[in-house]
């Protein structure tokens, strides 16, 4: 359990991440809200409390890797960046645009600081994870941990079924997939458009440790990180049922707000839901 | 006899080039790892899985999570050569290869194995006939189709100990003439003149080369002097020696165990017409897939064979302005 006073910290920086996915993708025009506030308290208790990481040393050598293989959600990994102090706050609002570091998917080659890999083509990101935890298991004997993000549709993917195979088969207790069970998608609910339950079962004949918790209880995605870290000679997944929009009246649990931006009468609305004064959706912006 | 003994030429399998390189390379370079796809003595890999078996990592059969393991360990430092049959190299790989691989310019090394007709019996399938359109419009990859094994072995190495980023060696299963040597010079987006002349240039890459050669032989008897260029790395490609032979020779033939469409020739044919047009004809697979049976009989029936390249060069130069 959290302290009431942590409770309260890691709260208070989920909505301000929040916000900055709204302002984000506003000021963008376009982008992807839906998915990226489902993975607000995970992104959260990862940069703030689990993730071994110098903000100040990107490069560092120890650090626990990130793949966002879900990367249309950068906007929320865009902004725990800037949140953590990777790079000046005040790029978030260049997202989508030209000449931007923050392009529309994450870009490896663009540099911004904690970006560790270009991804947005789906079903690709656990792979990468894969050889990232056999480096670092195998040749560099480190300690760190290796987590791979991926949405819930995204692991209709053949290709995600070859990886969660692969990690078992080379004992990656190293790795920790999280997968951001909102069961949306953007032609609508994951198990109508192609069923990937039941998902534990299948994980676990995988050769998969599963932990499943709600994504958006600071308490259970504490605990869930912390049991995920111990070492079981088994890789581990955590299955986090989270709502796709969370947090955004209009935006809870709607398909159609997979990519899409508000529009300025409903970005002002969501500042409201998340207890900002109007004015600060326009603070900064050139 | 064959032609190619007569010529004292050996003949060996170009995928003997690169497992040798790798088994070597292994030795000097602790930070080399080998993902295969369950074809580990097929691509040669075998020779370096059996002396650095911890440095080597079988997939299995799942082609696209083998290319995109080898990227996360790039990514974390080490060489990672990944390494199955063209088609699915190629095919089957290519989104991983172009979003995960050259997107993240990692330090990846695609061993693109049986490499067009050469895998004959085996028919269409598994023939790849279509990598080096598929692979020279990716960003930030280098393409390189060596002539023999020699030619393989020292790409390898290029590839691994000069380039700090994606490259795709394409080299073939069956035995091919040895025309190069150890101490025949290689440098990648150098082409190699094999014979100097002036009417006209045949360009190939791959085992073209040595049958372009023999071509070249023909020619001589025939009174007509034809340029060989083995071009063996197709991207970057050598433009100042193509746009010198334009020049010098005025006529460009190209051979390719490849389709014609969006490959080799036209490769050459960028280049050609930007600096200096000369008349071109394009030998290769037109349109359409292989089919089995040896490979010496697909290279005759696909007109790939040195006399079908002799008398194409004789047709081109009535073209000659």
């Amino acid at each position: 359990m959290l302290t009431d006073i942590d409770r309260a910290k890691y709260k208070e920086i989920a909505c301000r991440i929040r916000f900055d996915v709204i302002k984000m993708t506003y000021h963008a025009g376009s982008g992807h809200p839906g998915g990226s506030l489902s993975l607000v308290e995970l992104l959260t208790m990862l940069y703030f409390k689990h993730l071994v990481h110098k903000p100040i040393d990107p490069n560092w050598s120890g650090r626990d890797r990130l793949v966002l293989s879900k990367g249309h959600a950068c906007p929320a990994l865009y902004a725990v960046l800037a949140e953590s102090g990777y790079y000046p706050r005040e790029e978030m609002w260049t997202l989508r645009k030209f000449g931007s570091r923050l392009q529309g998917h994450p870009a490896k080659d663009k540099g911004l600081p904690g970006i560790e890999v270009s991804t947005g083509s789906l079903g690709q990101g656990l792979s990468i994870a894969i050889g990232m935890a056999i480096s670092a298991k195998m040749f560099e004997h480190r300690d760190n941990r290796i987590f791979a993000i991926l949405g819930d549709g995204e692991i209709q993917e053949g290709q995600v079924w070859e990886a969660f195979m692969s990690a078992s088969h080379f004992k990656l207790d190293n790795l920790i997939a999280i997968i951001d069970n909102n069961n949306l998608q953007i032609d609508g609910y994951v198990d109508k458009v192609m069923c990937i339950y039941p998902l534990k079962e299948k994980l676990q004949a995988f050769g998969w440790r599963t932990i499943t918790c709600n994504g958006h209880s600071l308490d259970e995605v504490d605990k869930a990180l912390e049991i995920a870290r111990e070492k079981t000679g088994k890789p581990t997944v955590i299955i986090m049922k989270t709502v796709k929009g969370k947090g955004i009246s209009f935006m809870t649990n709607k398909a159609e707000w997979h990519g899409k931006a508000p529009s300025r009468e409903q970005a002002l609305i969501a500042v409201t839901d998340l207890g900002y004064p109007e004015n600060v959706l326009d603070k900064d912006i050139n | 006899m064959t032609i190619y003994e007569e010529h004292g030429w050996k003949m060996v399998p170009s995928r003997n080039g690169f497992g040798l390189a790798l088994r070597d390379l292994g030795e000097t370079h602790p930070e080399l790892v080998v993902i295969g796809a369950d074809l580990t003595e097929s691509v040669r890999a075998n020779y370096f899985a059996e002396k650095y078996p911890e440095r080597f990592f079988n997939a299995g059969i799942a082609e696209q999570n083998a290319a995109t393991i080898a990227t996360g360990l790039a990514l974390s430092g080490k060489i990672a050569v990944f390494s199955t049959y063209g088609v699915f190299a190629a095919g089957r790989a290519f989104d991983q290869l172009r979003t995960t691989i050259c997107y993240n310019k990692a330090n990846v090394k695609i061993g693109g194995a049986h490499g067009g007709l050469s895998v004959g019996p085996d028919g269409a399938t598994h023939q790849a006939l279509e990598e080096i359109a598929l692979i020279r419009v990716l960003p930030n990859m280098v393409l390189i189709v060596p002539a023999d094994s020699e030619e393989t072995y020292k790409a390898t190495v290029a590839a691994i100990e000069q380039i700090d980023g994606p490259v795709y060696i394409r080299f073939g299963r069956s035995p091919v003439p040895t025309i190069t040597n150890k101490d025949t010079p290689f440098e990648v987006g150098k082409a190699l003149t094999i014979k100097d002349g002036s009417d006209l240039t045949i360009a190939a890459c791959g085992s073209c080369v040595a049958e372009s050669f023999l071509a070249a032989e023909i020619l001589d008897k025939k009174g007509i002097s034809a340029r060989i260029l083995d071009i063996h790395t197709i991207k970057p490609i050598d433009k100042t020696a193509i746009e010198l032979a334009a020049r010098e020779t005025g006529a460009i033939l190209t051979v390719e165990e490849h389709q014609v469409y969006a490959g080799f020739g036209s490769a050459v044919a960028e280049v050609v017409v930007q600096t200096c047009p000369v008349p071109m004809h394009f030998i290769g697979i037109n349109d359409r897939f292989g089919e089995s049976g040896s490979p010496r009989e697909l290279t005759k029936f696909f007109k790939l064979d040195y006399e079908n390249i002799a008398l194409q060069a004789i047709k081109l130069l009535e073209r000659k302005f």
